[in-house]
């Protein structure tokens, strides 16, 4: 299972990861619109992105969400209506949304976070 | 499969606004007219849609002596302006209407599956069929297209678990796409009897089957028949969250959100909607004394446990997300995989079961005297694709069985069936039998009231007796709770407008167990909230469940916990977010109230609606036999000392038993009193012109009729 790993000792929260993700998937810089999430109000930060744990897969009515050939679960905006029960099920609370987006979001594992992250605090392994 | 079309009418395809299109679609099947009415603004602010839009669209139809099997019956099929989203748990009901072959009245019932959503967002805010095929038919409707076409239907197939997964097959525009079409049918049983229903589809993607949800009560599946339609059908490919247009899509998200944690987290300390559906309540109901057996004449019995929820738990298929609609956590709908029926035409043969809910387990199981689970699967399956009502089939065979036992029915009347309690095989039997239009089981499928009068009259029976034990009011078979303790729930049941059906008011905790609800006045109260609240539902295209079968954390503490206040808003909420109306919890009510009179209006069209038209059997209310009074006899007994201050010492039972029908028939009629008051009523059940005015329902053809009865 190709998954994004998180290191919180060597965050240093500077919010390139979010910059990086949310510029690809929604062509602008914005912490509400990516998929990984760092809150800096602990210590060590919070980083917040999906461990592909698949909870989310059974719970889809439409299954709009599948697990691809890496493990990765991935989402099909032809098939999701937007119910939001798979961000409601997510025990990590990493299914993300912003209220009235027609869908849910999630990390693919795509790592572009990972090359704007200057302290290697997220790598992609396999497990 | 070959077919003809009969009439075509094409459409342009136009956004919903708001959640609503503003338009109808008209279907006369005998004459072949299609066409588009207008939904005028007037119609939106007083009848607001789903059920208001029906009874509106039916008022206009029908004629004061139309009977069901007329042609000019209608069926409408509504939505209202909150079905369809798929943000907030509950949001894909439809709401059926029609001129009911077992009571004469408009029955209404609420039901989920996909065909309410697709055909609204195809274009319509209503869909009513009116007139009679000379030819068995089918009624499609493309969504995407924007075209409705009558088409033949030399289908071999009427029984609804093959049908409508031939249909949805047929008309899906590739494998891959059938979760874009719903179709309602019923079974073959709705050619011979009346106590019959309407399956409404959903794909289950993941069971690769077409699901069924019922439009249960009154008799619906027989009008459909008696029209010669086959099936509806619809397609309708593009759903996204915000198809229904609200004005504030952030809002309506927000709230499901919250709704969708709490299920999360509250589901399997609340009700294990997800485990077992409304099933969960078999044990809860029997350790209360509310289960029905033997025809209502017990509510606990230890045999009971042979149905407990455990049973159901290990038949439903577990871990699915079956939702009747899309975005409804809840998921109630339980399925059990794999059945295979040991009776029948489909004996042997593995078919997907949906349900039992709690209704058929309790209809089709306790109240019959049939413990074992997986006969109440067969009888449900039965029903469900022969499209019989499990509530009526329940309550009917259980007073046939209590005639049986009385020896006003034998087996040279029925047949040479052995209707003794518990008897599976003989009440599977009644089933097919209605299915082949032959033999008992079509004297049965007319229901509780037509039996009375036929054993009366061929058998001699007393009519007297037979009264105290059919359990049905105004024709139509009583749901599956025992009200005999609880005078709330007797009222509850009784004056509901369509018949004993308990979606208007469920207050037997409330009333009987938590004693909240101790005067006259204040179960008139909750006679006139809830009954409205609850009609609110039906208006919007709302499913109950998720109103107060689940919680909020917090509930408990509020200041009317059996309102569920948090809930409340939240309808409030989600109301405004996609009507862009304003809203609060009073004109909730109010909306609910004008098209509640408006129903109660109309039942009096056919002189109906009336004081004795709102009485219960006694079965309802106390004990009718010896054996009932002295299964439950302290309570009575000390009912006597507490309520009457009579002594029982020394009494006969027949003398107790008289002493306290008479007792609680008075405090029924006093209820009555109460209700009628608070409604807004005469003590004849007649909506003062007053009363109308003042809730902004004096439409004059609605004056007209009550001025009849003033
Ligand atoms: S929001 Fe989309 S992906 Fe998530 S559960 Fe609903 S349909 Fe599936
Ligand atoms: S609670 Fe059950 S019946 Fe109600 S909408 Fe959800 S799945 Fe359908």
């Amino acid at each position: 299972m190709k998954v994004l790993k998180t290191f919180p000792d060597k965050c240093i929260a500077c919010h390139a990861c979010e910059s990086a993700c949310s510029k690809l998937y929604f062509k602008e810089d914005n912490q509400a619109k990516s998929c990984i999430v760092i809150s800096d109000e602990t210590h060590p930060v919070d980083m917040n992105v999906c461990n592909q744990c698949g909870t989310c897969v059974a719970a889809c009515p439409t299954l709009a969400l599948s697990i691809n050939n890496q493990g990765v679960i991935m989402l099909n905006k032809n098939l999701c209506i937007g119910c939001l029960m798979c961000v409601a099920v997510c025990p990590t609370e990493s299914m993300r949304t912003y209220l009235g987006n027609q869908n849910p979001f999630k990390c693919i594992a795509c790592g572009v976070c990972v090359k704007s992250c200057p302290a290697e605090a997220i790598k992609i392994v396999t497990e | 499969m070959e077919r003809k079309v009969l009439a075509e009418f094409k459409y342009d395809l136009a956004p919903v606004v708001q959640g609503y299109n503003k338009r109808t679609l008209y279907v006369n099947v005998g004459t072949k007219v299609i066409a588009a009415k207008p939904v005028s603004d007037m119609m939106i602010d007083k009848f607001v849609g789903g059920k208001g839009f029906d009874l509106y669209l039916m008022w206009q139809g029908v004629k004061d002596s139309t009977k069901w099997n007329d042609p000019e019956n209608e069926i409408c099929i509504s939505f209202g302006p909150l079905c369809g989203n798929t943000s907030y748990p509950g949001s894909g009901k439809s709401i059926v209407t029609t001129i009911s072959p077992l009571t004469g009245i408009p029955v209404d019932c609420n039901v989920g599956g996909h065909f309410g959503p697709y055909t609204k967002f195809s274009g319509w805010d209503a869909l009513e069929i009116q007139g009679k095929a000379d030819e068995e038919v089918i009624v499609f409707i493309d969504g995407d297209k924007g075209l409705v076409q009558i088409m033949t239907a030399p289908d071999k197939e009427i029984n609804s678990h093959i049908l409508a997964e031939e249909l949805v097959k047929e008309f899906a525009d590739s494998p891959d796409k059938l979760q874009y079409v719903s179709v309602v049918s019923t079974g073959e049983a709705a050619d011979h009897v009346l106590i019959t229903c309407l399956n409404f589809s959903f794909w289950d993607k993941r069971r690769k089957v077409a699901r069924l949800k019922q439009a249960g009560r009154g008799g619906t599946g027989s009008v459909f028949r008696d029209k010669k339609i086959k099936a509806l059908v619809v397609k309708y490919s593009g759903l996204k969250s915000d198809t229904n247009h609200p004005v504030d899509l952030p809002t309506l998200q927000k709230t499901g959100l919250k709704l969708h944690r709490e299920i999360e987290a509250g589901d399997d300390s609340q009700c294990r909607m997800h485990q077992v559906g409304t099933a969960h309540l078999m044990e809860i109901m029997n350790d209360y004394d509310l289960l029905p057996i033997r025809n209502f004449k017990y509510g606990q019995m230890p045999e009971a446990i042979g149905l407990h929820s455990k049973e159901f738990t290990a038949l439903f298929t577990q871990g699915m997300v079956d939702g009747c609609w899309y975005g409804c956590s809840l998921s109630c709908c339980k399925a059990v995989d794999n059945f295979k029926p040991r009776t029948g035409p489909y004996k042997g043969q593995p078919v997907c079961v949906d349900g039992p809910e709690y209704e058929t387990a309790a209809g089709c199981g306790s109240n019959i005297g049939i413990f074992d689970p997986k006969d109440v699967v067969e009888i449900n399956f039965y029903c469900d694709t022969y499209g019989v009502d499990t509530i009526s089939f329940g309550t009917s065979t259980a007073f046939a069985m209590e005639c049986y036992e009385n020896g006003i029915l034998n087996q040279e009347r029925t047949g040479g069936l052995d209707l003794s309690w518990g008897n599976a095989d003989a009440a599977l039997e009644l089933l097919h039998q209605m299915a082949r239009g032959e033999g008992f089981g079509v004297t049965v499928g007319k229901g509780v009231r037509a039996m009375k009068k036929i054993f009366a009259e061929q058998y001699g029976a007393d009519p007297d007796f037979l009264q105290d034990i059919g359990m049905e009011a105004k024709g139509l078979e009583y749901s599956q709770y025992m009200s005999k303790e609880s005078l709330a729930q007797q009222g509850g049941y009784t004056l509901a407008l369509k018949g004993p059906q308990h979606d208007e008011a469920w207050l037997i905790f409330m009333d009987m167990v938590n004693n909240h609800i101790p005067t006259f006045k204040d179960k008139a109260e909750a006679l006139h909230y809830f009954p409205m609240f609850r009609t609110w539902f039906g208006l919007q295209g709302l499913c109950k469940l998720p109103w107060n079968d689940i919680e909020p954390a917090d509930n408990a503490q509020t200041d009317e916990p059996a309102k569920v206040p948090e809930h409340v808003q939240n309808y409030v909420d989600i109301y405004k977010a996609i009507t862009g109306k304003p809203m609060d919890k009073h004109e909730l009510i109010r909306q609910s109230e004008r098209v509640y009179n408006f129903q109660k209006v109309f039942c009096m069209r056919f002189g109906k609606g009336r004081r004795i038209d709102d009485l219960p059997p006694y079965r309802a209310v106390g004990p009718v036999t010896e054996e009932e009074y002295l299964s439950r006899q302290d309570r009575y007994d000390k009912h006597l000392v507490e309520k009457l201050g009579l002594n029982p010492e020394g009494l006969t039972t027949a003398e107790k038993m008289a002493r306290l029908r008479a007792y609680r028939e008075d405090q029924y009629q006093q209820l009555v009193d109460a209700v009628y008051e608070r409604k807004g009523w005469t003590p004849e059940g007649v909506p003062t012109v007053d009363h109308l005015q003042s809730i902004g329902m004096d439409l004059p053809e609605v004056l007209e009729v009550v001025k009849r009865y003033l």
